[in-house]
């Protein structure tokens, strides 16, 4: 090749392997990619069922039941308008308790959550940065009511 | 007295940084030869900023809780080792950690480089400048690590007990270092850019350094991936989480320019392209520290959620990155195009695997940055994670791991051999693990099977440059290369093998009742309660058998007391064929404990291949000292008989 032509067929090659990088990444995120919803979203109907998405509220307080095989709980996380139940099968993480916020990850069955993974604060300083807004608005949501 | 010499240290450094700046102009205009002082100020600019690491080094050791920094992240109790390590454990001390970084590694192009000419030295000390000026900046405006508190408080509030670990003392610097070394490819590739002068010896002078910070980034990698594992009590050892991706992404990008670097070294070709990817290598390390350090990411990383903070950062990135590739678009096309080549050649071959790291990247990058962007735009929350990474970087993953077999084999500048007919006994060795995967489980997914494919060709592939002549007398850096290739296909069989044979076992059990998971037996012995320094917890004992011989693991759900937090501490035990998982979750309120258990055959060949890639590395490296040792004894030799 001459150095030209080289240089010529360098660049679009390296323009074609950015355009093929950015189609790629479009395309699986279009299939791929989990939308943050709140308990009201879920209840104003936004989210399909079996959607892959995360699910973020307050620990409605007294709603958590452990399950009889000791590894399944069920509970309801509420943002102040709505509440979802939520099912999980695993050892809930540090720091999850009622009254707290948790995000969860899964997908929506029949009106049930079904979290393969729950997210909770990591220590008193940490807060999902989603939920930021969420505890604010909980927090003023109380403060009116009374 | 301590907190204000360390302050004093670092405006200092600032000054001189300024100066430094300043010289690179009036440097190129071409008046004065700035080399010798250039050379004087970036070293003492380096030793300013290690003055004032030690000084903060000095005040956390001394827990004193008057300066604010030290309050907010430790605690007097916390044993010795964590509270020095936790000088960089929080957002200020790793921001001070990045910056004598830099201005050290500029002290050391200055003491010992003398590949390139003086006018692209100085100019490469000038953009390294120009990088800690801003740095700078941020430490002393946005983040200033030594900020009193009037009255002391008593104690201070802890550290995120995460953090409290053995990988914590390791795994940042090793990160930062790798980072930062990337700033010197960067700094000399503006340099270049600014003189013209992009050539051979540049890449020489280039690749020490994109060399040792890769070899630092792998193990950087490796050892957070591990540390995630065992910590974090998921079992898991990748999770496609943007802090992860933060040191992917300029791992990648360094891993392409190792390999364009050598065309430029040894055939004066590629030259735009290498220096673009020097450019693009550290953008990406800027792009790392910004989603880590600026709190826009939920994250242990993410110490400090302060605006300000996060868009000071962004201008900086924007001004460094933007800056770079104006220069680059103004002197990129006067670069002439090296040495030609042929379509197929060693040179295509390295483009080809730059071709592809680029998308990799590309994917990694768009993925990691997407939900920031819709949330920025459209104020909607997303994430993406594992499923859209597995689905869109595996199979790229899988074709370049497969092409690493044919690059090392074709010859520079045009190959008319044909050089395919030596992989037949690895392809063969591949179609093998193939029907083997297929015999023995049926219903494996995809991505595993063709895992152990890819993985198990070319493990009989990568080793091929050795074969056919004398291994021993080959090059160190051939054997290197072969090493750093052959982990990858280890990395690979150790990743199917963990996606496709895991078990994992979640259940309550009484005291004294027997759990399977894979081949083990399982029993629990006892819950007693324990306690450290600063910390409450229960143990479990497990006593595990397969067979024959009982081993004992001892998983704890541990209680820190300042700040109040829970963490699991897994119990793991390796075995040649895999590793024995354990967790204890919570009591419950039937008198038995919650296990989770997990059998994990030859996941160690994960992280057994990343140490494998980061040992080749280093073996290239001893290579090159060796062989440039050898030629200045060459030449002196030659430079004796001729004068004698």
């Amino acid at each position: 090749m001459k150095p030209k032509n080289q240089r010529l067929v360098l660049v679009s090659a390296a323009i074609v392997a950015v355009l093929v990088a950015v189609l790629l990444a479009m395309w699986g995120l279009r299939n791929q990619a989990s939308y943050f919803y709140t308990p009201a979203d879920i209840a104003a109907g936004k989210a399909n069922d079996g959607e892959a998405m995360r699910l973020g509220g307050m620990v409605e307080r007294g709603s958590i039941r452990r399950g009889a095989d000791g590894v399944t709980i069920r509970f309801t996380l509420t943002d102040g308008k709505a509440q979802i139940p939520v099912v999980f099968r695993g050892i809930v993480p540090d720091l999850f308790r009622e009254g707290s916020g948790a995000v969860a990850e899964g997908r929506l069955e029949h009106g049930t959550f079904v979290a393969d993974t729950i997210l909770a604060k990591h220590d008193e300083r940490y807060m999902p940065p989603e939920l930021g807004n969420l505890a604010a608005e909980h927090k003023a949501g109380k403060t009116l009511e009374k | 007295m301590i907190a204000e010499t360390g302050l004093a240290a670092l405006w200092l450094a600032a000054g001189l940084a300024a100066l430094q700046f300043m010289f690179m102009f009036v440097e190129l205009r071409g008046s004065v030869a700035l080399a010798r002082p250039m050379r004087s100020i970036a070293v003492v600019q380096g030793l300013l900023t290690l003055l004032a690491f030690a000084m903060l080094l000095l005040v956390f050791a001394r827990s004193d809780m008057s300066v604010k920094l030290v309050f907010e992240n430790s605690s007097a109790v916390k044993p010795f080792v964590y509270k020095v390590a936790g000088a960089w454990g929080n957002h200020e001390g790793s921001m001070l950690m990045w910056v004598t970084i830099l201005a050290a590694a500029g002290a050391f192009v200055a003491l010992f480089s003398r590949r390139t000419s003086e006018r692209t030295l100085v100019a490469a000390l000038g953009a390294q400048a120009a990088l800690a000026l801003g740095f700078y900046a941020f430490l002393l405006i946005a983040s200033n690590p030594f900020a009193r508190l009037s009255p002391a408080p008593m104690d201070g509030q802890g550290l995120n007990p995460l953090l409290q670990d053995p990988g914590l003392a390791f795994h940042p610097p090793t990160l930062y270092l790798g980072y930062v070394g990337l700033s010197v490819a960067f700094s000399l590739a503006v340099g270049a850019l600014l003189t013209g002068e992009v050539d051979s010896r540049l890449a020489r002078a280039m690749r020490p350094w994109v060399l040792g910070a890769w070899i630092l980034l792998t193990l950087g990698i490796t050892a957070g991936s591990y540390w995630a594992y065992y910590e974090l009590g998921w079992g898991g050892y990748w999770f496609w989480d943007p802090v992860e991706n933060a040191s992917l992404m300029p791992w990648l990008a360094a891993t392409a320019l190792l390999h364009s670097i050598n065309v430029l070294a040894a055939r004066g070709a590629l030259k735009a392209w290498t220096m673009m990817l020097a450019v693009i290598a550290f953008s990406m390390s800027m792009v790392g520290t910004f989603l880590v350090r600026s709190g826009i990411l939920t994250s242990v990383h993410a110490f400090a959620i302060d605006p300000e903070r996060g868009t000071f950062l962004l201008a900086l990135l924007a001004i460094y990155v933007g800056a770079a590739f104006a220069l680059f678009a103004w002197r990129g096309a006067t670069l002439k195009e090296g040495a030609p080549f042929e379509l197929v050649s060693r040179e295509s071959g390295l483009v080809v695997n730059n071709l592809l790291l680029t998308v990799v990247l590309g994917v990694v990058f768009v993925g990691t940055l997407y939900p920031l962007f819709v949330e920025a735009v459209s104020g909607e929350k997303l994430s993406v994670g594992a499923p859209y990474f597995n689905a869109v970087a595996g199979p790229l993953a899988l074709v370049l791991a497969a092409l690493v077999g044919v690059g090392p084999l074709l010859a520079w500048r045009h190959e008319g051999r044909p050089v395919l007919r030596q992989l037949q006994v690895p392809a063969l060795l591949g179609v093998v693990a193939l029907a083997i995967t297929t015999i023995i489980a049926p219903d494996m997914h995809i991505l595993p099977r063709l895992g152990f494919t890819v993985g198990t060709y070319l493990v009989g592939a990568s080793i091929l440059p050795l074969v056919r002549r004398n291994p021993w007398r080959a090059p160190l850096a051939t054997w290197g290369m072969v090493v750093a290739h052959f982990g990858i296909a280890v990395a690979l069989l150790g990743m199917a093998a963990n996606a496709a044979f895991t078990s994992e076992k979640l259940a309550v059990v009484q005291p004294g009742e027997i759990l399977n998971v894979g081949p083990w037996q399982v029993q629990l012995q006892d819950v007693t309660p324990t306690a450290g320094k600063n910390w409450t917890a229960v143990e479990a004992e497990l006593q595990a058998s397969r067979g024959s011989g009982i081993v004992t693991l001892k998983p704890q759900s541990r209680y820190f007391t300042d700040p109040p937090t829970e963490t699991s501490e897994s119990a793991i035990r390796t075995f040649w064929n895999g590793q024995l998982y354990t967790v204890v979750g919570k009591a419950d309120p039937s008198g038995g404990w919650q296990l989770r258990l997990w059998w994990k055959p030859f996941v160690t060949l994960i992280w057994a291949g990343g140490a494998l890639i980061a040992l080749g590395g280093a073996l290239a490296m001893l290579g090159r000292v060796w062989r440039l040792r050898r030629g200045h004894e060459a030449r002196a030799e030659w430079r004796r008989e001729r004068y004698a």
